[in-house]
């Protein structure tokens, strides 16, 4: 069936569907009615969870960790500023290796304070060790939260779902909502190897000295750093995960098959355009109307960020004359985050693109369609003009 | 700058319900065919009482480009004293369409090559039973009449649905009587 909704109503089916036990959140626009829906779903009857409301999202993400940690499925979300407060805890949960679920709806960060949209906020999060999946529209939100548990629960690491504040979560598209039945079918429900009790007393991540040491039954223990590597090492290996459980959705379900990068007429582009969350999309009917001007050019868009997808990003652009990368982010001081995660990705090839970096739409500022159509083109036109710097696209002073 | 997506702006105010008739018309466009539809109000700053704006894009295709409408092909003015104070005629296409509730005619509005359809919806809504103000519902049936793209009878229905316990017929009612009395212009 399908329905008409927000981005954030979206997400909260999503949540629903995945019948998460313990929802602990504090609102913040955008991600606000988002949050209210699951209230309002579990004050209805309507899912069978505990609702906790706190007073920050320090808090939020502390009761989730804390319901994680039992055994339970739980489920966070929080917007910009609101990320930034639970950072610690962010940290944490990566560490603690707890599968929680959270939605970033995605918006600047303060100072000065905007409520709109850009990808600032979970790119500074990046490296917390979570995984990072983003958006493009209403049906990758729901079906990726979904995903995102059994990924999670997998490897045992947290994983955040990024989606566009206010141009997807505000937003009103259709949907296909799918039976809980069938989903139930799918996402078997949580079965933590370990589940904290109180039958069964212990401590969790307690200072870890720097060295390998027995531990009191006698058994050689990990050092922080042995815990750190697993924490990597299984990161990597949640791309394979990702594809098994996005290859096992499509069968289910008929939809996905880009599970790294979603790409749109790239079979026999010269250049690719390349970014994250809903402006891959707004960039299709970019590269539709560049190609009825002759010019040979596709556009991918980043599902899976962290980890990052090497290997598929490789595959995808070696052979190009350029790939150009539109950001809503950047690593200040230096250049856009992706920018240099696909730089790096592709060095080792011989026959890498060009890649060029576009910072735009920070804070909410209007992406114009001409402002995309003109350095789209000029990438393309003049691809040894550009330069290896971020080039700014819509300032007005 | 697809083509095959019809672009609609709608002025209102805040509170006034201008997303929720965008929401219906929406709706009702999906399950008549347009599997394309877009609906997103302006982010941010709303306040009641103040000019607020929302986009609807509807599209035979889904519809991939999210951004604000610039070049609206038809545009909706729920209150006609925001004819002067919001710039309701911005990117109007040549030839577009322009729906205002408002007690005054087509020929009161003299935008050069534009189709003005008017209707006094505030009138009819306390006619057929509305509280004052509720203009949201009626504006639909002007929006059908002018537009010929979607049947005023499956609007009324998702009226209905909408208004499920806050006078569903009175709300459909007012749609449909203002559909009999819009009136639209010449160019």
């Amino acid at each position: 069936m399908h329905i008409i909704e927000s981005g954030n109503v979206a997400a909260a089916h999503g949540v629903k569907l995945a019948r998460a036990q313990v929802i602990a959140a504090y609102p913040i626009t955008p991600q606000t009615p988002l949050t209210e829906k699951l209230s309002e779903f579990v004050e209805a009857g309507e899912m069978k969870a505990q609702y906790i409301p706190v007073e920050s999202e320090h808090s939020a993400l502390s009761v989730c960790i804390a319901a994680s940690s039992t055994g339970a499925r739980a489920f966070t979300a929080t917007s910009a500023n609101g990320l930034l407060y639970m950072v610690e805890q962010l940290h944490w949960a990566a560490g603690a290796r707890l599968p929680i679920v959270m939605c970033v709806v995605n918006r600047g960060i303060g100072a000065p304070w905007t409520v709109w949209n850009d990808h600032q906020d979970a790119m500074s999060q990046r490296d917390a060790g979570w995984i990072q999946i983003y958006c493009a529209d209403h049906q990758q939100i729901i079906d990726t939260v979904i995903q995102a548990y059994y990924l999670a629960e997998t490897v045992s690491i947290p994983v955040m779902v990024c989606y566009d504040g206010y141009i997807l979560s505000h937003t009103y598209m259709p949907f296909e909502l799918t039976d809980p039945e069938k989903i139930d079918a799918f996402l078997p429900p949580y079965k933590p190897a370990y589940a904290l009790d109180p039958a069964n007393p212990a401590n969790l991540n307690t200072v870890t000295l720097p060295d390998i040491r027995p531990d009191i039954r006698g058994q050689m223990a990990p050092g922080y750093m042995e815990i750190r590597h697993d924490l990597h090492v299984d990161l990597r290996r949640a791309i394979d995960v990702t594809a098994d459980i996005d290859k096992k959705f499509s069968v289910a379900f008929g939809r996905g098959g880009n599970p790294f990068l979603e790409p749109y007429r790239c079979d026999d582009a010269e250049f690719v355009a390349v970014c994250l969350g809903s402006l891959s999309y707004h960039l299709r009917d970019v590269v539709d109307a560049l190609r009825k001007e002759g010019i040979a050019v596709g556009v991918a868009g980043v599902r899976l960020y962290r980890p990052f997808p090497d290997q598929a990003v490789i595959n995808l652009l070696v052979g190009r004359k350029a790939a150009i990368v539109f950001e809503k982010a950047l690593s200040y001081g230096n250049q856009g985050a992706l920018y240099g995660d696909i730089k790096a990705a592709l060095y080792p090839c011989a026959d890498r693109p060009l890649v060029h970096n576009y910072i735009l739409g920070l804070g909410g500022r209007e992406i114009q369609t001409a402002h995309l159509l003109d350095s789209l083109r000029t990438s393309c036109r003049t691809p040894d003009a550009i330069g290896d710097k971020p080039v700014w696209l819509g300032l007005k002073m | 700058m697809n083509q095959n997506v019809i672009q609609i702006r709608w002025h209102g105010r805040g509170g006034q319900g201008a997303i929720t008739a965008a929401k219906i018309i929406a709706n009702t466009a999906f399950v008549s065919g347009y599997t394309g539809v877009v609906m997103a109000p302006t982010f941010g700053t709303e306040r009641r009482g103040a000019p607020v704006l929302t986009s609807l894009k509807i599209s035979r295709e889904k519809i991939y480009d999210l951004s604000p409408i610039t070049e609206p092909d038809i545009v909706v003015v729920l209150d006609h004293l925001l004819v002067e104070e919001a710039n309701v005629a911005s990117g109007l296409k040549p030839g577009g369409l322009m729906i205002i509730n408002t007690p005054r005619t087509p020929a009161d509005y003299p935008f050069p090559g534009i189709i003005v359809a008017t209707a006094d919806v505030t009138t009819i809504a306390a006619q057929v039973g509305l509280p004052a103000g509720i203009v949201n519902t009626g504006i639909i049936g002007a929006f059908a009449r002018a537009t010929g793209l979607l049947d005023i009878e499956d609007l009324a229905r998702g009226i209905e649905v909408e208004f499920t316990g806050k006078k569903p017929k009175r709300n459909a009612k007012s749609a449909k009587v203002t559909y009999d009395q819009t009136i639209i212009g010449g160019q």
